[in-house]
């Protein structure tokens, strides 16, 4: 048995199938940026301020919000993974998929204001596993989500507070999110567009 | 009122096409064209006939677990394998270690009628290996016991075993020897080799029953006896046998169908079904066998039936009893490793299964040639067909066959027993 | 996986790989406040043990409760197991009780086998040591320890690394599944015994063997103790403990002949002062107590990847 990838994306190192570019290398670094100060703003600053990045393509782009926010605060945001594969309430439909990595800074979460970051938000019950992942590792002040798209079609009610940029697609179609590090290059990428060769059949995150 | 049987176009011993007339529990007329308004025609064109076949080494579990197998049940596994007659072992509750148990038995077989029941006596009393049982006394009885065994256990004591070669000579007697060194195989559940250590089941390893046999013929061959050697199953033991013959000593020796077709291997599965003393051996220790009994090193093909209920084997490895159904597959197991693959014709086949297990049972009415005036005892059988082995449509009460599901070659259509059909149309009368 | 984990030949290098990354990242629920996870919630795992091991039965059950899993215990004694109700009925019971996995501590080798592909259960079977056969989940939880200790790159990975496995081989279910999955995940192995208690064919294994321990620590990575029985002493496969102990046991001496990095395993209970003196037990290389918290890991790596998803397991 090969493990089960938790995400749908491609696996790492896959050459990317031909789609349409929605944010570049370029747009994605702004759009971080202004996630970055966005969080800044709210939080009135870094302090107390905890990031998980849900494994695989949310935790390079929490790592790169730290950056950004040392950068400009000069203060090293304690940064985490976070899995929810064992929370996810699809668990069942699939052969048993390997872990991804978690790891919660040394601090824990108590008391501080968790920032969730993920790549694409679609129907929210990755975000719904998150936060029931992170009730099991203690008591946030508060919780906030952070997301690179967000292409709705929203299934539970849950929204995010920072977004990189809001992305009107139809169900068939499949966003793509790469990363350098994880991929080749950083890209925002749509696929199976109707009208579009080989439309895939829409798939839930 | 007897019927007679014409047998039409038969080939006896796999020769020309001829016919047979059975009459008055003997063979009346053998010959082409042959012609009798009285008798019931038999047409058994394609057929091959065989003097009715003899199993030296049966367990048909009457007295004492009636729930396995009874006279009545196994002898008519028997007659649809082809047998005639078949000695039956000792090793029933109680023990046939008297006159009364082996008279028992031998009467149970005269009722049941399907074929000739000869009861074997134990060699010790209670097959215990600590004294001699009454052989005397069973071999005067109306069983007249010739075979003696403990078959189940080893006479492993060497005084017993001289003893008991010796006495029995008396009255033209046997010792048929389970070979087991009961110390190099306790708890012993499979063979020793390279799959016992990977599965981690207790080895028995072929020197157990080698030692036995090469002390056993210096016995016989130093007390001037006759020896048989039950179910040979390792390449060593047919050396042996080989050598021991080679020196003039007056031994013989058997082999089992499963120890001429299965191999240890089948262990690996853990089911029971493939549990059996002595164990499978190797595929090398199979070609050693089959080689054996092509060259006459061994003499008999027995069957070993030994049907265990049901719980028995369904149950984990360690807990489940030895053994496995034989009679009706038999045949059918030496066309295909013996006949088919060139190393035995249906002469050698008659010698094996017929003629030389009636001569070292010494029992006069069975193991003749099918020639005029011989007693009646004949199977036809049907090399040409094949057949799935389908455990349900057994005679035996017990379904312990490791051949379930698998094709074989060949079917008994007949079994007459002086005469008179066991079996017709391949099924029992 | 397969459906069932009934020997270490069961485990491809891909898949003892998954399970010990999967254990990797469950380890450290053991640091954490709740030590429970959500993904076996609704099913049930049985403890069947015909054996007595606690320590086994403790460890599977803690795994399978930290998943959320209920668990049913039933061992031998004050059951209806030791009044002779067979294996197959047993397991029918079993099986009307909905289990979704049974892990199955034997006597006989080859009984949760048997109970996997007699058709009397549908759940997953776990093999919690069977007679002299094997002990799987032992061996996964011994190369988990070995490769937090020795590993290089991925967790898992114990390429050229040289393990020596020293006792009585022959009736160890342990060494049976070590010498498998060690050698599936690259490590040297060498048996080291007297030779009537080396199994007949060991040759074949894929495993070094050798009866002289000095010649072979010097060199090795690890060394894993065997406990020897105490039934074993009288057995006749060596003439004294005391002339066992000597020439096979683990002492300070022996120890100082280590490299600096080497590390003493023992799957335990350990017998002190036969197979190995109370010094080297509590020394620093050994990392016996470590052993049993990883084997509540691994075990939930396996009882996990075999119920976590679909269908218990799914056969491949």
């Amino acid at each position: 048995m090969a493990p089960v990838p938790a995400q749908p994306e491609a696996p790492p190192g896959a050459t990317p199938e031909p789609g349409r570019v929605v944010l570049d290398a370029r747009d994605i670094a702004r759009a971080l940026t202004r996630i970055s100060h966005e969080i800044l703003e709210r939080n009135k600053g870094a302090g107390d301020l905890v990031l998980l990045g849900i494994p695989s393509r949310g935790v390079p782009l929490a790592e790169r919000i730290a950056e950004r926010i040392a950068s400009v605060e000069g203060y090293d945001v304690p940064t985490g993974s976070l899995d929810v594969t064992m929370y996810r309430d699809d668990l069942r439909l699939k052969p048993a998929r390997a872990l991804l990595h978690t790891e919660i800074p040394e601090e824990g979460i108590d008391g501080s204001t968790v920032v969730l970051v993920d790549d694409v938000l679609f129907s929210g019950r990755t975000i719904r596993a998150a936060l029931d992942a992170l009730n099991d590792l203690g008591r946030p002040r508060a919780v906030r989500l952070a997301v690179l798209v967000d292409r709705g079609h929203r299934e539970l009610p849950i929204r995010a507070d920072f977004v990189g940029k809001n992305l009107p697609t139809s169900l068939v179609e499949r966003v793509k999110v790469t990363l350098a590090g994880i991929d080749d290059v950083d890209a925002v990428t749509i696929h199976g567009e109707p009208g579009t060769p080989g439309a895939p059949a829409g798939e839930r995150p | 009122m007897s019927t007679s049987y014409l047998v039409k176009n038969v080939s006896v011993l796999g020769g020309e096409p001829t016919d047979l007339l059975l009459r008055d529990g003997v063979v009346a007329e053998v010959g082409a064209g042959l012609e009798a308004d009285d008798a019931e025609v038999v047409d058994a064109t394609g057929l091959v006939a065989l003097p009715g076949l003899v199993d030296l080494h049966t367990h048909l579990r009457e007295p004492g677990r009636e729930d396995a197998e009874t006279v009545e049940s196994g002898t008519q596994a028997a007659a649809l394998g082809g047998f005639t007659a078949v000695h039956a072992m000792a090793n029933t509750e109680p023990v046939a270690d008297t006159a009364g148990v082996v008279e028992q038995v031998w009467r149970l077989g005269r009722e049941a009628g399907h074929c000739d029941v000869y009861p074997v006596g134990a060699v010790t009393v209670g097959l215990q290996g600590e004294r001699l049982a009454e052989l005397g006394a069973m071999a005067d009885s109306a069983a007249r016991v010739r075979v003696f065994s403990d078959d189940g256990k080893c006479v492993s004591d060497a005084v017993l075993m001289r003893r008991a070669l010796e006495y029995v000579k008396a009255f033209d007697g046997v010792v048929a020897q389970h070979a087991q060194e009961p110390r190099l195989t306790e708890g012993a559940q499979m063979n020793e080799g390279e799959l016992s250590g990977r599965l981690g089941l207790t080895g028995w390893p072929a020197v157990a029953e080698e030692a036995v046999i090469a002390r056993d013929c210096l016995l016989a061959e130093h007390v001037g006896s006759r020896l048989h050697v039950c179910h040979v199953s390792t390449a060593g033991s047919v050396q042996i046998v080989r050598e021991a013959k080679a020196r003039g000593v007056d031994v013989t020796a058997e082999a089992c169908p499963h120890h001429l077709i299965l191999t240890d291997e089948l262990a690996a599965t853990y089911d029971p079904i493939y549990k059996v003393n002595p164990p499978l051996r190797t595929r090398a220790d199979v070609e050693a066998l089959r080689a054996g009994l092509a060259d006459g090193t061994i003499d008999v093909v027995a069957t070993d039936h030994a049907p265990h209920p049901h719980e028995d084997k369904d149950c984990e490895w360690a807990a489940a009893a030895f053994g496995m159904l034989g009679l009706e597959t038999a045949l059918s197991i030496v066309q295909e490793t013996m006949v088919d693959a060139g190393l035995l014709d249906w002469a050698g086949v008659a010698e094996r299964m017929s003629y030389a297990p009636a001569r070292i049972g010494r029992v006069a009415d069975h193991g003749q040639p099918l020639e005029v005036g011989a007693p009646a005892n004949v199977v036809l059988y049907d090399p040409s067909v094949r057949r799935t082995v389908d455990p349900a449509q057994s005679a035996s009460l017990s379904r312990n066959t490791p051949y379930r599901g698998m094709e074989l070659p060949g079917r008994v259509v007949a079994t007459f027993l002086r005469g008179r059909p066991t079996v017709l149309a391949g099924a029992l009368v | 996986m397969k459906r069932h984990l009934l020997s270490a030949a069961d485990l491809s290098r891909d898949d003892a790989e998954l399970v010990l990354q999967t254990a990797a990242e469950l380890r450290s629920l053991a640091d954490r406040p709740i030590k429970k996870l959500p993904a076996l919630r609704g099913r049930t795992v049985v403890n069947l043990f015909f054996e007595d091991s606690t320590r086994t039965r403790i460890s599977f059950e803690a795994a399978a409760k930290r998943l959320s899993a209920d668990v049913i215990n039933f061992s031998a004694k004050g059951s209806s197991l030791s009044k002779g109700e067979s294996l197959k009925d047993t397991a029918l019971t079993l099986e009307a009780m909905g289990a979704d996995a049974v892990v199955v501590r034997h006597g006989a080798s080859g009984a949760p086998h048997r109970l996997a592909h007699s058709g009397w259960v549908r759940s997953s079977v776990v093999n919690a040591g069977d007679g002299t056969h094997e002990h799987p989940t032992q061996a996964l939880l011994d190369a988990f320890t070995l490769s937090r200790h020795l590993g290089r790159g991925k967790a898992g990975s114990l390429d050229g690394r040289r393990v020596a496995i020293v006792g009585d081989v022959l009736h160890s279910r342990v060494a049976r599944s070590n010498a498998l999955l060690l050698a599936t995940l690259g490590a040297e192995v060498t048996l080291v015994a007297p030779p009537t208690l080396l199994p007949v064919g060991v040759d074949s294994w894929p495993v070094e063997t050798s009866y002289d321990l000095d010649a072979v620590i010097p060199k090795a990575d690890a060394v894993m103790m065997l406990r020897v029985q105490r039934e074993r002493m009288n057995g006749g496969f060596f003439p004294t403990p005391r002339e066992y102990s000597r020439r096979y046991g683990l002492d300070g001496r022996r120890m100082a002949t280590l490299q600096d990095h080497t590390i003493v395993m023992h799957p335990g209970p350990m017998v002190r002062g036969m197979e190995i003196s109370a010094d080297v037990a509590d020394s620093d290389r050994s990392v016996i107590v470590e052993q049993v918290t990883n084997g509540v890991a691994v075990r939930m790596a396996v009882l996990y990847l075999l119920l976590g998803g679909a269908q218990p397991g799914g056969e491949e």
